[in-house]
């Protein structure tokens, strides 16, 4: 028996591993009464891959066996691979088995398509409702929402999970159409609207009624693949931001095509995964979700694509000279954020130290400022920069920057 | 003549010492644990023994002055065993008992900044233990977990895990200061226990690692552990180093997925 359920997981495991998305915070469920586990909000990385990816949730298929035909995907009906299934309770012997180990946060559960959406959506809702009532399981829920489900099989997932997500797949219609010609644009919108309008229903409820159910508390959230079509970073980060704004995702996840499988539409295999670009495009996510930037700022119709070798903020900073230096010790908060160089601990501990004492470089570099290249864009009692002429400095960072190790470094953003 | 003062390592008995040097107007002392104590020629030495009036004392006189994040600090960077961490914290005190309130965060002051910077450490690798410790399942049923964490953060971990766990009973056993935190699921609460105390199973064999009997499905779950773990790693997007930056090698000897 256990040989089987070790060839399952996998198969099964396998299959989901090109969904990035592992993340168990957001979401703060107590013990209740002697149950099994509980999420604290901050998520707990327990392991790491080999390719230096967290390690926080079982990511399973329930199966994948599936009737769509996405080009971009192992699964594909197309794709002549060893098929299998879990049934209900092997997923949630599993799952417990792994988490009473503390192994795992919990459970990241989506699935090819078989028989129909709603079929599979039933199959999905069915693991984790088992989980919650039968096992009093607290700990972290992860469910795909299968595009073209019933809305009442959507809401009655988020009664039960963490968090809920649909993959965009696609930074265009266009695209999706050509690569994954039975899924829809509105099929994939309309699962996202429908739990947003619900959770913007719940959460002026619970200003009046406080003991309205817990409905998908880590919100959702979703993956586009990058490098897989043409659309280039403006388009994708338009859909991301209008993502944001629009349903409230809690997270956008951006993948670097694995090319796995052999298709004319598609970057043939042995083409290098874009991790360059997936990484500058995380950056920019970061920009505009973190450091008060607007899209517009960062990418435009005359920028349509981010730079390489230097991140989006210093690209930023380089088209717009005429807003440096900035004056540590007067600027504005917001602008202090605008420095390269400087992060957002490091610019908040610089609003709150100056109060006591004018800050030269020494101090800024305790605060935990990168000074070398902040230096260029600041000014303080020792430090003035001269004129700073872009293409000078670029070449000047270029060659000084360990640019090869902050890449690495940067990767971690990934859980 | 300078005075070394003697105690027995535990928290307790560092705060009844700092007690000692208020009580006894001592000013050119240094604090030592017993086992670290090596004969000086040059000092006064006295040993001093842990009173648990004295200790709390000192510890409400502290958290008068400090709020709950800072009270936290000072015992974190005590769990770090760093060498001379008594003298810091000696320092420490003196300084926020005399200085205005708000002096905990005053950065400049080396006592300040350095209890920081230890119970920074101590916090990572709390966090870190909370995500590694690997538990065994043993036939009766008792989860069974070591570790041989970088500082001593057992009593910082209990409540994650009592909190996570309140259904099964459960066991963390410090291999590198031979001793454990054991909940027991009927009583619902942890205790402390040494390999003296017998407690329960637990006898280390020469490899240091605690020898159990593990339960009948044990292995098949840690077999699929690794299998899980082998499997999703993405071979084109191989990154050695990172991998090696979040799992250190230190870590490998009690992580299932890295046997």
């Amino acid at each position: 028996m256990w040989e089987r359920i070790q060839e399952k997981l996998e198969i099964l495991a396998d299959a989901a591993k090109y969904d990035v998305s592992c993340s168990s915070s957001g979401s703060k469920r107590a013990n209740a009464n002697k149950g099994i586990g509980n999420t604290t909000g901050t998520g707990i990385c327990h392991s790491y891959t080999e390719d230096g990816r967290c390690v926080s949730l079982l990511k399973i298929l329930l199966t994948n066996y599936c009737l769509y035909d996405c080009a971009y995907c192992v699964s594909r009906r197309s794709n002549d691979i060893q098929r299998a299934g879990f049934t209900v309770n092997e997923v949630v012997a599993i799952t417990i088995n792994f988490y009473r180990r503390n192994y795992i946060e919990g459970l990241f559960l989506s699935s090819g398509i078989f028989k129909n959406p709603d079929y599979t959506m039933e199959r999905l809702v069915r693991v984790a409702k088992t989980l919650r009532t039968l096992h009093r399981f607290n700990g972290y829920i992860h469910l795909k929402t299968i595009p073209g489900c019933s809305e009442e099989l959507i809401h009655e997932a988020a009664l039960y999970a963490d968090r809920l997500s649909v993959n965009i797949e696609l930074p265009s219609e266009q695209s999706l159409r050509h690569l994954a010609p039975e899924k829809s644009k509105e099929s994939i919108i309309k699962p996202m609207s429908f739990l947003h309008d619900r959770i913007t229903a719940l959460a002026d409820e619970r200003k009046v009624i406080r003991h309205t159910p817990t409905f998908a508390p880590a919100g959702q959230s979703t993956q586009m693949v990058v490098g897989a079509s043409p659309e280039n970073d403006l388009q994708v980060m338009t859909i991301a931001d209008s993502l944001y704004k629009k349903f409230g995702l809690r997270r956008v996840y951006y993948s670097g095509y694995v090319p796995v499988l052999s298709d004319h539409r598609l970057p043939a295999p042995g083409t290098p995964v874009p991790m360059i670009r997936e990484n500058r495009l995380y950056q920019t996510d970061w920009l505009l979700r973190f450091y008060k930037f607007s899209l517009h700022e960062v990418l435009n119709p005359q920028n349509p694509q981010l730079d390489l070798d230097i991140d989006p903020k210093l690209s930023w900073a380089f088209r717009n000279l005429d807003q440096f230096p900035v004056d540590i010790n007067k600027a504005a908060y917001e602008m202090i954020l605008r420095v390269p160089g400087v992060g957002i601990s490091s610019a908040l501990k610089i609003v709150e130290a100056r109060r006591f004492k004018k800050l030269d470089l020494t101090d800024l570099r305790t605060l935990g400022v990168a000074c070398s290249r902040a230096k260029h864009f600041i000014c303080t009692s020792d430090n003035r920069p001269r004129d700073v002429v872009a293409s000078v400095l670029r070449r000047q960072i270029l060659q000084q920057s360990k640019y090869q190790t902050t890449l690495t470094s940067q990767m971690d953003l990934f859980s | 003549m300078k005075d070394l003062l003697v105690y027995d390592g535990s928290f307790g008995g560092l705060l009844t010492v700092i007690f000692e040097v208020y009580e006894r107007k001592l000013a050119d002392v240094s604090i030592v644990r017993e086992d670290l104590y090596q004969p000086h020629l040059y000092a006064a030495v006295q040993t001093i023994t842990r009173d648990a009036q004295k200790a709390a004392r000192v510890w409400q006189g502290l958290q008068k002055k400090l709020n709950t994040e800072s009270s936290e600090h000072f015992y974190k960077s005590f769990l770090s065993e760093e060498r001379d961490v008594e003298d810091t914290l000696l320092a420490f005190t003196r300084y926020v008992l005399s200085a205005p309130s708000g002096a905990e965060r005053n950065f400049a002051h080396p006592a300040v900044l350095t209890v920081m910077q230890l119970s920074k450490k101590v916090h990572r690798e709390k966090h870190r233990m909370e995500a590694f410790v690997r538990f065994q399942q043993t036939t009766d049923g008792l989860y069974v977990a070591t570790v041989e964490p970088d500082f001593n953060v057992l009593p910082l971990i209990a409540g994650h895990f009592k909190d996570r766990y309140a259904d099964q009973s459960w066991l963390i056993y410090d291999d590198k200061r031979s001793y454990g935190i054991l909940y027991d699921e009927k009583a619902g609460r942890v205790m402390e226990v040494t390999e003296e105390s017998g407690e329960p199973t637990v006898s280390t064999d020469d490899q240091g690692v605690a020898s159990i009997t593990v339960h009948d499905h044990e292995a098949a779950y840690q077999t699929l552990w690794r299998t899980y773990f082998q499997t999703i790693s993405i071979a084109v997007r191989k990154n050695k180093k990172l991998h090696l930056r979040h799992v250190p090698t230190r870590y490998w000897r009690y992580l299932t997925e890295k046997q």
